[in-house]
């Protein structure tokens, strides 16, 4: 069982990376505007989100 | 993408005109200065919904050489434009947005700023969603069979992850529940706290002891369900809020303000005092109450009275705060601070209103305050009789704690903010802002509906009805007369105008006399518009059309010469009838109280099929008559738009106001409605009950639920295995049959379901972060 030694502190840092990708992204403005980034892909000259 | 359909466009303009675009002064008020000297302005454009209207928004504006930056939000409905004050007035923004087809709206971003609370639960959700996984993940190795030392390993690192996610996350239960009881009282976090706490501590004290059965799964997982639960709460009160906010403001945000040397100021409309003397110009809406010191015009009333015929004022008449300047330029002398003009007395009417509402209580506090005792009597009562029965403390404790976790009314907790969500998504659709939940869990009792007319049941625009017996060739010239004026009657005509290849006649000059009418030369002929003793001369005046007009009535002459006599009419709200009579096929009363004239209303309501009306009620009347149907029992929906309406609006059991409304009114309704269909009632009505129907099911669900599970834990066969998939299983049903409402319902074929909103709606509620 010395495998898990290594196993869970890697589960543990992928899941706070998963935590703390949520939180850059909210806090980007990625999830400011849900309905209009779905139009957006159909428009060839897009910008970057949340300027 | 061809939602956006031309042809609109033409009445939009009109609208604009009409309704008139915020001045340069407004929209540097309302803007922010960013660092680098250029402005921002956030506008609410409620027109725009594909990804046409996103393009064809954002190339307009950007082609301005003032603008710097402009983006839209399509979830929001608004578009954030950065320019450079440098470089051109702003009112070119608005004017862009308005001859592109999309009014544009202002709204304070001073009251706006971040929304902190909702920042503070998704954040609290992250963690405690991060946390639920990885324990989750633990637990099911251990229900899996890991030997001891290897299930005392993970219960330590459970233990190590839920401490601070719980003290992290569960701020929100806390302190609601610390602040109910010490006022005394219980509330659906009481339970929901305990439980959480109190499986904590008990899993901590299994896994000190080496015992088998940890609940730190459960405690977590719960956090996270009744997280998802308060969070969808907030974004549905919060986007009803921003979007009600963000219409059209229509007291005025400030006025034009002469000085003593003659100099002139725009001043915000709190710094306007008593004695000050301001230009209105025609368009404007009177700032304060004030009295007239020069000029003549034409005010319309409609939103203060609710008469819907527009009044001429000379100078020494009292205007009163909101009506609206029409045609021509106006000084008045300011009679009294805003705060203290009609708009206050009606607030204060509204004050002395209130009451129907604050008695409500929600649904799920009422199932809370029954739900809290008894959850609690069981577990104390499976603690004493485990004491009594086997004599362990210990296990009779254990067994009391796993009936409070598995009891936490974690599906009662969700039942109704789900379907509020999904309903109020419902709504939005169809163009209708709920203020908050509660609105919906009142609009489904009514028993009764009050209309108010003018601007509800009507526009409150009036529309040519004898247009068959007008010529071509006169009803030509009026509508091209008419263009030039914004008087509710010049407009009329202008939109009455007849569709033929020619051009419209042009005029070699045009002047306006307000409260009497338009005077144009063509060709050496003098045209005059307006009221039949101006118009005509009664030198020249035959006798033969004498009879076919009334001293007031709107004619056209030709140097004093009779042409034409045109009739105008209130025009109805699209789907009025059809609105009243399906509330009527449900089985509800209908009546209808206005401000304006008996005669004006009695044939508005046989036109509608409205059987008890009332005309000519003041504003505490309209509050008396909702109050008085109240008082026989009844439960009064009130539809209205004007200032006069805003105290019984306050006062009915549940309340709607068009977009168009005034201030004070939206701000006091439950429900507004951006279209100019009346349907909106109906359609919320519908939804509303619908939403009820699923939120009884849901409590009921929860219910069964717990029928269930309560005997299996006071039993003592509750293990944490059992907790986590009862648990989890019953949130997802309770879930699942609220998504039941987004199914598109036959009979409801207006709801455009063109776009797909995230059911549950977590992904929305990064929103406004």
């Amino acid at each position: 069982m010395n495998i898990l030694i290594y196993l869970i502190p890697a589960a543990l840092v992928l899941g706070a990376l998963g935590l703390v990708a949520f939180l850059w992204s909210m806090r980007s403005g990625q999830f400011d505007d849900l309905d209009g980034a779905a139009y957006r892909i159909l428009d060839d000259e897009d910008e970057k989100p949340g300027s | 993408m061809s939602c956006c359909a031309p042809g609109t466009e033409g009445s939009l303009q009109l609208d604009a005109a009409r309704q008139g675009l915020p001045s340069n002064e407004e929209l540097l008020l309302s803007s922010q200065t960013l660092d680098d000297g250029l402005h921002q302005i956030d506008l609410s454009v409620p027109d725009v919904h594909c990804g046409g209207c996103i393009k064809t928004i954002e190339d307009g504006l950007s082609a301005l050489p003032l603008v710097q930056r402009a983006r839209v939000n399509l979830s929001t409905k608004r578009v954030s434009v950065v320019w450079s004050p440098a470089q051109g007035d702003p009112a070119q923004i608005v004017q862009t947005l308005s001859t592109l087809g999309y009014q544009p709206h202002l709204f304070d971003l001073g009251v706006e700023g971040g929304d902190e609370t909702l920042s503070m639960l998704v954040r609290s959700l992250a963690v405690a969603g991060f946390a639920a996984a990885n324990i989750m993940l633990l637990s099911v190795s251990v229900w899996s069979g890991a030997e001891a030392s290897t299930r005392d390993l993970f219960h330590w690192i459970s233990a190590v992850i839920a401490i601070p996610a719980l003290a992290y996350s569960g701020r929100v239960f806390f302190r609601s529940a610390f602040s109910a009881l010490s006022h005394g009282r219980l509330n659906m976090d009481v339970p929901i706290s305990l439980a959480v706490v109190l499986a904590f501590l008990m899993s901590l004290y299994e896994t000190a002891n080496s015992g088998e059965h940890a609940y730190f799964d459960a405690s977590v997982t719960l956090l996270f369900f009744l997280l998802i639960g308060r969070t969808l709460d907030h974004v549905m009160r919060e986007r009803a809020r921003s979007a009600v906010k963000g219409l059209a403001r229509l007291a005025p945000r400030g006025a034009m303000v002469v000085g003593k040397n003659g100099q002139r100021d725009f001043l915000p409309i709190e710094d306007i005092t008593t004695g000050m003397t301001i230009l209105l110009a025609a368009g404007d809406r009177v700032p304060v109450d004030a009295r007239v010191v020069k000029g003549v015009s034409d005010l319309d009333c409609s939103l203060v009275n609710g008469e819907s015929v527009a009044q001429t004022v000379t100078p020494g008449e009292v205007l009163r705060a909101g009506t609206l300047n029409l045609t021509g330029p106006l000084t008045i002398e300011a009679l009294a601070p805003a705060r203290q003009s009609f708009l206050a007395e009606m607030i204060r009417l509204m004050e002395v209103a209130e009451g129907a509402k604050a008695g409500y209580r929600r649904l799920a506090d009422r199932a809370a305050q029954l739900y809290a005792p008894v959850v609690h009597l069981v577990a104390l009562l499976s603690f004493v009789g485990w004491l009594a029965v086997s004599g362990d403390w210990q296990r009779a404790l254990y067994i009391a704690i796993a009936v409070l976790i598995i009891t936490c009314p974690c599906a009662l907790a969700l039942a109704v903010p789900v379907v509020q969500v999904v309903a109020s998504g419902r709504l939005f659709e169809a163009g209708i802002m709920v203020k908050d939940g509660t609105a919906m869990e009142r609009l489904a009792e009514i028993d009764s509906v009050t209309f108010d007319k003018t601007g509800t049941l009507t526009l409150g625009q009036p529309r040519l009805i004898n247009r068959g017996d007008i010529g071509t060739r006169n009803l030509m010239l009026a509508a091209a007369l008419g263009a030039h004026s914004r008087h509710p009657l010049s407009r009329a005509l202008a939109a009455a105008a007849p569709d033929t290849r020619q051009a419209p006649p042009s005029f070699d000059s045009i002047k306006e006399e307000p409260g009497a009418g338009l005077e144009a030369t063509r060709q050496g002929v003098i045209y005059r518009l307006g009221r039949a003793n101006w118009a005509l001369d009664p030198k020249t005046e035959t006798a033969d059309p004498a009879d076919s007009y009334q001293p007031g009535q709107t004619v056209l002459s030709a140097d004093g010469v009779f042409l034409a006599a045109f009739v105008f009419d209130d025009a109805l709200r699209p789907d009025a009838a059809a609105a009243v009579a399906a509330l009527r096929n449900r089985g509800l009363a209908v009546d209808m109280v206005s401000g304006d004239q008996v005669g004006i209303v009695r044939r508005l309501a046989e036109a509608l099929g409205i059987p008890s009306f009332k005309g000519g009620v003041l504003p505490e009347a309209k509050s008396r008559h909702v109050a008085g149907l109240a008082e026989a029992g009844h439960r009064v929906l009130m539809v209205g738009d004007g200032l006069n309406d805003a105290p019984a609006l306050v006062r009915a059991h549940v309340s709607m106001a068009p977009a168009t409304a005034a201030d004070v009114g939206r701000n006091a309704a439950d429900f507004v409605f951006l279209h100019d269909s009346l349907s909106a009632v109906t359609i919320a009505l519908d939804v509303s009950r619908k939403a009820g129907q699923l939120i009884r099911q849901n409590f009921a669900l929860a219910i069964l639920y717990n029928m269930i599970a309560i005997p299996t834990a006071v039993l003592g066969y509750a293990t944490p295995l059992v907790a986590a998939l009862a648990m989890s299983s019953s949130s997802i049903v309770v879930v699942l049959n609220s998504l039941r409402l987004r199914r598109p319902n036959p009979a409801d074929h207006r709801a455009k379901s063109g776009k797909e909103e995230s059911a549950v709606g977590l992904l929305a509620i990064g929103r406004g972060t």
